[in-house]
């Protein structure tokens, strides 16, 4: 007699079945954790609870910890930290690192950058992981096809003492866009489009596996880009399953296995899809063709709506939002029925571990090379890490960004959360790439509109939301 | 961590929906080192003016409500930020318990690893104890963690949902990592199997 055949499973049902260490009869699990990444603001305590028990770090080659939301992006940084809450952050981690020997990119190394960027840059990420931080855009690895997500620090805290996490498994939830993406629509197109159809709290307790051709298509920064907003849907992770375009991605980095481990770990890679028959909580589909450039309006990820639409009225919600959309358009200062494209912006923001890669910036110098941002309007670009400057500098990249007038910055999180003193003044209206646009996010009573790294560009020389299509008819 | 059994307390109301870990704290006190003395701050943005002064018609600066310890808050409470300085922020200032239709994971996870305990209800039984929590001091509450029930002064009673190992752990204040340091043996043999399987990891 033979074996009945294996239950079909999703990605996210193998790479947790691989990970578990122990199983309590309530179906609680003990998760092992391949990866863990570290940054100054969710990391202090935890340091201090391991010191304040006696406990070490178990594993400090699987930790990773760079400096990343406080740090200044000015170039005058190597002179030191002025604001002292932010120094004292940033030099408790550099202490903490060193006294536990975790692996550490400090500010001044060139490999230094959001957490989020450098994971993937140095190939600590690989398929098949589990990576966790103590940063809700953890997220962002899943475009490996690794199991990651944030946490808070009592579990950063259990990661650093036991190398493993106490979860109950999610549910499976996919999410497919069909077809093909249309000239100058992008993967922050298609992750604010999947966000305003399920909202923020649509994969709530799930985890969302994203497929589909559309999302074959994208590069490894466009799937990071979708993955790191997984989140902003309320799912603490997004999955895309792996393949060439992510071993290609991979191969060669400073950390991804080299020679017969290589085709060893490539081999493993390959059996990381979801199987046909897989059981799934929830599925959304959404056709590829259907996904204009999309821009949000209010203070949630979920407002979000195409460039060529208008601002909606709260009549137009229903129960607890219609409130919440009142509250949001008095703080966006904002009136229903304004075409978005008649919408004037005081600021551009082009980064984030959402949008800091090259090819964000690729997309947003294509868009302003030759044209100068509007009168009155200022503009930052912040590489996502000191590889991506270097390498965007390489090209010519930010001589575009500098004749049109923007701030050419060092690596950091810089306005997305506005830790350090890039931030927006009280009023100011900001073009984003960034991932968040809640009330005083990028600055006390700033207005965040988040978009694509090429609707923020075209934002940016317009001096008004614009639809990028207008300005460039190629592919961006 | 501090147990939590059964909390009587003030409930304060607060509709709004998707109120995220930003409102809850905003980013200018995650620079701190510690996780006290955040109660201070909690809600900072709609509490406070400009200059520091009380906004007189935020639900936690009006009399019935500032010590309110449990919250009713609108759905999808907590999300956003993984920071869990929004759980210490609500802890600091007194509050042990909220009661939502739905919370953000990271959030409702980060509640438990500090004697929060957050409460799942339907809309109808949520919106009852908001119309109960508008009453003002009068509308206590009592939570009962072993018997799983929330009850108003108003006679309304709802039965809740809870994880039994997250239960057992806030009903006797139990620390995380001292127990997962017992099943070190297992964290061991799966890492040796782990060198066998997948060296490269």
């Amino acid at each position: 007699m033979t074996d009945p055949a294996p239950a079909p499973r999703t990605l996210y049902d193998k790479i947790w079945d691989t990970h578990v260490v122990d199983r309590q009869d309530d179906g609680t699990c003990l998760i092992y954790i391949d990866r863990h990444l570290v940054h100054e603001v969710t990391s202090p305590q935890a340091f201090e609870g391991l010191r304040m028990t006696g406990r070490k770090v178990r594993a400090p080659e699987r930790t990773i910890a760079v400096p990343d939301h406080n740090v200044p992006t000015t170039l005058d940084r190597a002179t030191g930290i002025k604001n002292e809450e932010s120094r004292i952050q940033v030099d408790a981690l550099d202490r903490n690192a060193r006294e536990f020997g975790v692996n550490y990119y400090p500010v001044n190394d060139i490999r230094q950058g959001i957490v989020h960027i450098v994971g993937p840059e140095q190939g600590w990420t690989l398929p098949g992981m589990t990576v966790v931080c103590g940063d809700s855009h953890t997220a962002t690895h899943g475009a490996f096809g690794a199991l990651a997500h944030g946490i808070g620090t009592s579990e950063v805290e259990h990661v650093l003492a036991t190398q493993t996490l106490i979860q109950s498994k999610s549910r499976n939830m996919k999410v497919e866009i069909t077809g093909r993406l249309a000239p100058g629509v992008t993967a922050k197109d298609v992750v604010l489009r999947i966000i305003a159809e399920t909202g923020t709290a649509g994969g709530t307790g799930h985890v969302i596996e994203y497929c589909g051709e559309a999302i074959r298509n994208l590069s490894m920064e466009g799937r990071m880009t979708i993955c790191n907003m997984a989140i902003e849907g309320g799912a603490r992770a997004g999955l895309i399953a792996p393949d060439e375009t992510t071993f290609n991605y991979v191969k060669g980095r400073a950390h991804a296995p080299k020679g017969a481990q290589w085709e060893a770990a490539v081999s493993w890679w390959r059996t990381l899809f979801s199987d046909p028959d897989a059981q799934w909580d929830k599925i959304v589909t959404i056709r590829a063709e259907d996904i204009a450039p999309t821009v949000t309006w209010g203070t949630s990820p979920e407002d979000a709506l195409p460039i060529t639409a208008s601002v909606p009225a709260p009549e137009d919600f229903s129960g607890g939002k219609v409130d919440a959309a009142r509250r949001s358009l008095d703080y966006m200062g904002l009136t229903a029925g304004t075409k978005l494209t008649d919408i004037a912006i005081d600021a551009v923001f082009i980064g984030s571990c959402t949008n800091g890669r090259i090819e964000d910036l690729r997309a947003a110098a294509e868009v302003v090379r030759g044209r100068r941002l509007a009168e009155g309007v200022r503009g930052m670009v912040v590489p996502g890490s000191g590889l991506v400057r270097a390498q965007a500098e390489e090209e010519g990249l930010d001589q575009i960004f500098i004749d049109a007038g923007f701030e050419w910055r060092l690596a950091g999180c810089s306005m997305c959360l506005g830790m350090n003193p890039d931030q927006l003044a009280p009023g100011e209206r900001c073009a984003a790439t960034s991932n968040r646009n809640f009330e005083g996010r990028q600055g006390y009573k700033g207005r965040t509109h988040l978009m694509s790294p090429a609707m923020a560009a075209a934002a940016g020389v317009t001096g008004r939301l614009t639809d990028v299509r207008e300005l460039t008819t190629e592919a961006v | 961590m501090d147990k939590f059994t059964t909390l009587t307390g003030i409930a304060a109301p607060m509709p709004l929906v998707n109120i995220d870990t930003d409102m809850i704290i905003p980013k200018q006190f995650l620079k701190t080192i510690k996780r006290s003395g955040l109660g201070v701050s909690l809600f900072d943005e709609m509490r406070y003016d400009r200059e520091g002064n009380e906004i007189a018609d935020f639900v936690l600066n009006q009399p019935a409500y500032r010590d309110a310890q449990i919250l009713i808050a609108g759905d999808n409470f907590g999300c956003g930020s993984s920071r869990e300085h929004a759980p210490w922020a609500l802890l600091d200032f007194g509050i042990r318990c909220v009661i939502s239709t739905s919370f953000a994971d990271i959030f409702f996870n980060n509640c438990f690893k500090n004697g929060i305990l957050p409460i799942t209800l339907p809309q109808d039984a949520v919106d009852m104890l908001m119309e109960d929590a508008r009453k003002g001091a009068n509308a206590r509450m009592t939570v009962d963690l072993e018997n799983q029930t929330v009850s108003s002064a108003d006679g309304h009673e709802f039965r809740f949902q809870i994880d039994s190992f997250r239960k057992h752990c806030l009903l006797n204040g139990l620390d995380d990592i001292g127990l997962t340091m017992e099943k070190a043996p297992a964290i061991d043999a799966y890492e040796d199997q782990m060198a066998q399987a997948r060296p490269w990891v």
